[in-house]
């Protein structure tokens, strides 16, 4: 996961600039960091380069002129290509995966969201079966088995947590793209 | 749980079945299959076409959130419940169309059936109630004792042999109950939630018993469970939403990468 991703996330509605990123974002996602505005900056700057945004100077009578992003063709299919590869099943993984969660409420129709999730399901159960089969492997310690109850304690949680998510599916959405 | 018996063949709502899917059989030979099931309780539409195929020795989870209809294609696959339109296949046989009485003798020669609780007989002991099923089928009492004990001795319960129901913990009574669901040697064993009333420790323990009795039996398993852990006993899993079937993909080139 990249900042880029989560910027062209928040622009896949709406023109901004970059204040107005920064400060969507945190609104969005309070569990996380604050985004510096250099970091906003930086990766706008790396976005425009690749040709996922476009900026235009718009005037402004109060003071000096204004930035303002928008998401090109090319940006939106990065975007899309971006929510729909699943994330690494991995215990620690928690928040990059309820932010991609969010990002495809928020950027995506609620197919590709649902989509999104769904495989991410299956590569979680691939996971856990994985884990589940050296927890049963006749010569696994007990710190073997120990790990792998650590590591399906958590795959479990995310994937009851995406359960969750799928059913307030559509509650979500209303409120996220509004 | 569902109770089987208030089926009432109504005439099912077909409409568009977007996320359907077609359930690619298991590698290896298919001992089961599903197709296009609906089922409906009176009024109430619990199947809206359901696509499963169990492969021979195959462990299948069967997920859902609650309601989803998990039990009732279970007990639709396990000929329990007719479906009101489609087809359960068995081996050759296509026993949708056969009668309750084809069915039951089937049920007993050929499935197992295990749930969540309740299945034992309170007054018989557990040797008693695991040859149930073996005197049932016309087998000899000595003989039916003999295989009854060597089942509870698989599951590690054998020194529960004379205990009764009521004197045993959740684990103990879930551990003869899936002696007894075994004890015919099934084919296809079907399990609804069979670790569901029990502490995560002890439903650990049940499962992977339940799973390598399976694995050196040969016996297909079809798990009903709601649980990822759970499911994660099995080979693969289906998705059943809103009475409909989604077999989960596994995307596992794309996992991981990063932009
Ligand atoms: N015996 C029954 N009579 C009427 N409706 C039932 C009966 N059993 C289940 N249902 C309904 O059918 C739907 C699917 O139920 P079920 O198969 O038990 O789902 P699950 O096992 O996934 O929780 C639910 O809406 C449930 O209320
Ligand atoms: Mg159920």
């Amino acid at each position: 996961m990249t900042t880029g991703h989560v910027l062209m996330g928040l622009l896949a509605h709406e023109d901004r600039h970059g204040y107005e990123l920064k400060s969507e974002h945190d609104v969005r996602f309070p569990g996380s960091r604050p985004l510096a505005f250099g970091q906003v900056y930086a990766a706008l700057e790396r976005l425009s380069r690749k040709g996922f945004v476009d900026s235009t100077e718009v005037e402004n009578v109060d003071g000096p002129n204004r930035t303002v992003y928008s998401l090109t063709a090319e940006g939106r299919d990065e975007l899309l290509d971006w929510l729909s590869r699943t994330e690494v099943p991995s215990p620690f993984l928690t928040n990059p995966l309820a932010v991609k969660t969010t990002m495809a409420l928020l950027a995506a129709d609620r197919a590709t969201a649902t989509d999104f999730m769904d495989r991410q399901r299956a590569a979680h159960l691939q996971r856990m079966r994985e884990l589940t089969k050296q927890k049963l492997a006749s010569g696994a310690s007990l710190s073997d088995v120990l790990a792998a109850d650590f590591a399906l304690a958590h795959l479990d949680a995310d994937v009851r947590w995406l359960e969750a998510a799928l059913e307030r599916i559509v509650h979500l959405e209303q409120e996220v793209t509004t | 749980m569902t109770h089987p018996g208030i089926a009432s063949p109504e005439q099912s709502r077909t409409g568009s079945m977007p996320r359907e899917s077609a359930d690619p059989s298991p590698s290896g030979s298919t001992v089961l299959s599903v197709r296009s099931a609906v089922y409906s309780y009176g009024s109430e539409l619990a199947l809206e076409g359901a696509n499963v195929s169990l492969g021979r020795g195959e462990i299948l989870a069967i997920t859902g959130p609650s309601g989803s209809g998990k039990s009732t294609l279970m007990l639709v696959a396990a000929g329990v419940l007719k479906p009101t339109a489609g087809q359960v296949t068995y081996n050759d046989r296509i026993i949708s169309n056969e009668n309750e009485r084809q069915r039951s003798r089937l049920r007993r020669s050929d499935f197992g059936i295990l749930f969540q609780f309740g299945q034992l007989v309170p007054e018989l002991t557990a040797v008693e109630n695991v040859a149930l099923p073996l005197l049932l089928s016309g087998v000899k009492r000595a003989k039916a004792r003999a295989a009854a004990t060597a089942w509870l001795d698989r599951f590690d319960v054998a020194d529960l042999a004379t205990s009764r129901p009521p004197e045993m913990s959740g684990g103990q009574s879930q551990r003869v109950a899936a002696a007894r669901a075994l004890v015919t040697e099934p084919t296809v064993l079907f399990a609804d939630e069979p670790t569901g009333a029990l502490d995560t420790v002890s439903g650990e323990l049940v499962m992977s018993e339940i799973v390598r009795v399976a694995r050196e039996a040969g016996t297909s398993i079809m798990l009903i469970t709601h649980s990822a852990k759970v499911a994660a006993y099995g080979d693969r899993e289906i998705v059943v939403r809103d009475g409909r079937t989604t077999e989960s993909m596994i995307d596992l080139e794309a996992t991981g990468t990063n932009a």
